[in-house]
């Protein structure tokens, strides 16, 4: 093996660092900085940034945003609950898959990211229309429902098609947001359930252990890695997510995103419209952080429990 | 429907083109440790699997004290399996390892507490309770497996491999212990092993597995020592095979023709008749050694014959010898009972004698 220097080493590992130390220094550290100074500025009639002043941040106390604070984060929550749900079955059936059909399935998935973003909602605005076939096939179903079960309390009705169009509704946000952010909930799963080994279900089953119970109780913890980077995944996009709401939320379903899009462009108010995404990214953290809290403590707990439970049995041999 | 405790009737498993266990009958007794022996895809662990409810014959049943467990699925059997990779649940402790069973049996938490810190005593894992399984060396995960397959009492324990993983000292070590858990417990141990030594040192009784069907179903003594065909004698151990007709036979005994060896005496132990032809296996350790020619026992006359050894492996405990004779190369091992060095010392190339007594042989194949 090839002796190296630690000094030499050490320079080597900051040269390979370096320009991408530069770059998010560039490109991210700065403009969060001056996002965050921005904050702090007051706005010109046309457009530019004012005097220092914390008048932005007393504009901040607009009884709409904590509601469109909220209901981004309800709107992603839900997202992120859905994505999860649909992923898990996915990337275990892909993990136990015969390695051939591994790659075409996982290529599968990442096929629609050969279209365009923007392409692809606007191909669900026109299959969510109101003239459209899944509206069509949704009010069957209202109607359906209706005739099946208008009887009960609460149930019934008449189908209006009018108020029952999922486009611009958010139902329809949910519906796409899952639809864009499931490869990305996949992936990570899938990952994880690769280095699964399966032998363990195999254990579970042989101690007693219903084919259900040993998923919960095997395979999900086992995978947690990527159930935790899956949910970080989907979360965090989701409470950025601008041209999906804008598209198919009409006046429905408007985000914390659609709101500093209106403050910067439409209103020309680049302070507020910083203050606003300041609020999201904090927003935004707090989630990671209370899953990097919630794993300290996890291991934390671990530990003090081991030490805890040594310390009963040595003393418990003494006596 | 049936009084045995454990019995494979006439089960087959096909995998594709492939026959893993072909009409398999085996009957297993209460309390016995068991063992499946033979080399990697025999179909030992399919057969294993099947009791386990991994996999479903294609034909056949299996009855467990009477019962028939051919289509239960494994959560409804009472029969646990230490795997060969260990199969520990590597996001619970040790104790949460071994507690599973017990708490998918729903039984009181005491009770529960109960039999594992027993079996974490028997296994002298205690302190090592509250550990995750990537915390243990090898052999501790061995003992948690045993002792998560074991806790709830099944009715059969099954073993795969599970001292393949294990380096040398610890399988010794692991052998023994096995042993005395078995004795402890009372409970039904079948073993699945590719390792003879394994199987001879733990089994009451070994059925030899090859190509999908049990070769020879007894004692490790009777295998050994009386296999059942040219594959028994050359799997267990080493052997020598000697192959030709029968000149004749006097009384018990017969005299055989082998090309190269003149007059082979041995035990008429298959009752065979002038003009048979026939395989003679004779153990290495059977085979002496010598530089001078040995004089003939009493009434007995001796298989001796002219060689020259060619090589030599001194194992301390015994010297292996491979030795030329006519077109065969004969195996033989030498125990070194008395002080080494105060013998006359065997070489290279020495002109040397080999011989064996005529008890010493079993004919393995008749044709």
């Amino acid at each position: 093996m090839m002796k190296m220097n630690p000094l030499r080493s050490r320079r080597a590992e900051w040269l390979v660092t370096l320009p991408s130390l530069l770059w998010l220094a560039l490109f991210f550290a700065v403009p969060s900085v001056i996002v965050l100074a921005f904050t702090f500025h007051g706005h010109t009639p046309n457009g530019g940034v004012g005097e220092w002043s914390l008048s932005t941040w007393r504009e901040l106390v607009d009884p709409d945003y904590p509601v469109i604070v909220w209901k981004t984060i309800r709107v992603s929550l839900e997202v992120t609950v859905w994505s999860i749900v649909l992923a898990l079955p996915c990337a275990y059936a892909i993990a136990r898959m015969g390695r051939r059909w591994r790659s075409v399935v996982a290529g599968a998935i990442m096929l629609p990211f050969w279209t365009s973003f923007v392409v692809r909602v606007f191909a669900w605005k026109t299959m969510l229309h109101p003239d459209g076939w899944l509206q069509a096939c949704y009010l069957a179903f209202l109607r359906l429902r209706a005739w099946a079960f208008g009887w009960l309390p609460g149930c019934g009705g008449q189908v209006d098609p009018a108020s029952s169009t999922i486009l611009d509704s958010e139902a329809a946000v949910v519906l796409v947001s899952v639809y864009t952010f499931l490869p990305f909930a996949i992936m990570p799963l899938y990952t994880a359930a690769e280095k699964f080994d399966f032998a363990l279900l195999e254990a579970a089953r042989d101690l007693g252990a219903k084919n259900f119970y040993a998923f919960r109780k095997i395979f999900i913890p086992g995978i947690r890695q990527g159930l935790i980077s899956a949910i970080l995944m989907v979360f965090i996009p989701a409470i950025g997510s601008y041209v999906i709401p804008q598209m198919l939320g009409g006046t429905n379903c408007v985000l914390i995103g659609n709101k500093i899009f209106m403050r910067a462009i439409q209103n020309r108010n680049i302070p507020h419209a910083s203050a606003l995404a300041t609020l999201m990214a904090v927003s935004v953290l707090i989630p990671i952080a209370c899953a990097m809290w919630w794993r300290r403590s996890q291991s934390a707990r671990d530990r003090k429990r081991l030490d805890a439970e040594t310390a009963r049995l040595m003393t418990g041999g003494a006596s | 429907m049936n009084n045995d405790f454990l019995v494979f009737d006439h089960v087959t498993k096909r995998f594709g083109a492939l026959t893993a266990v072909d009409d398999v009958t085996l009957t297993i007794n209460k309390g016995e440790f068991f063992s499946l022996l033979g080399p990697s895809g025999c179909g030992k662990t399919t057969l294993l699997r099947m009791l386990g409810g991994f996999e479903r014959p294609d034909s056949g049943r299996i009855y467990l004290e009477g019962r028939d467990i051919t289509d239960l699925p494994p959560d409804k059997r009472r029969v646990h399996t230490v795997f060969q990779n260990y199969a520990l649940f590597p996001t619970m402790t040790i104790w949460d390892n071994i507690a599973f069973s017990l708490r998918l049996a729903k039984l009181p938490k005491a009770e529960t507490e109960e039999k594992v810190d027993a079996i974490l005593d028997m296994i002298q894992m205690t302190e090592h309770a509250w550990k995750y399984p990537d915390q243990l060396s090898g052999g501790q995960k061995q003992r948690v497996a045993i002792a998560r397959a074991l806790v709830d009492r099944p009715q059969v324990l099954l073993l795969d491999e599970p001292l393949a993983a294990l380096d040398l000292k610890l399988r010794q070590h692991m052998l023994i212990e096995l042993d005395a858990i078995h004795d402890q417990v009372g409970i039904t141990f079948m073993y699945v092993t590719h390792d003879q030594g394994e199987a001879m040192s733990l089994s009451d009784r070994i059925a030899v597995i090859n190509r999908g069907h049990v070769e020879q179903l007894d004692v490790p003594a009777k295998i050994y020592e009386a296999p059942s065909s040219r594959f028994v004698a050359s799997f267990i151990g080493d052997t020598n095979f000697f192959e030709g007709t029968i000149e004749s036979v006097e009384g018990d005994y017969c005299v055989i023709d082998v090309k190269g060896f003149p007059r082979i005496k041995a035990y008429n132990d298959k009752n065979l008749s002038t003009g048979q032809k026939v395989a003679l296996s004779v153990r290495p350790e059977k085979i002496r050694v010598t530089k001078a020619r040995p004089a003939p026992e009493k009434g007995a006359s001796i298989n001796v014959f002219p060689s020259v050894v060619q090589d030599i492996v001194y194992q301390g405990v015994y010297t292996k010898y491979w030795l030329d004779s006519a077109d065969l190369r004969i195996s033989a091992l030498k125990p070194h009972s008395r002080f080494l060095l105060d013998q006359e010392t065997i070489t290279w190339n020495d002109p040397v004698f080999v011989w064996w007594h005529p008890d010493d042989a079993y004919m393995v194949e008749v044709r």
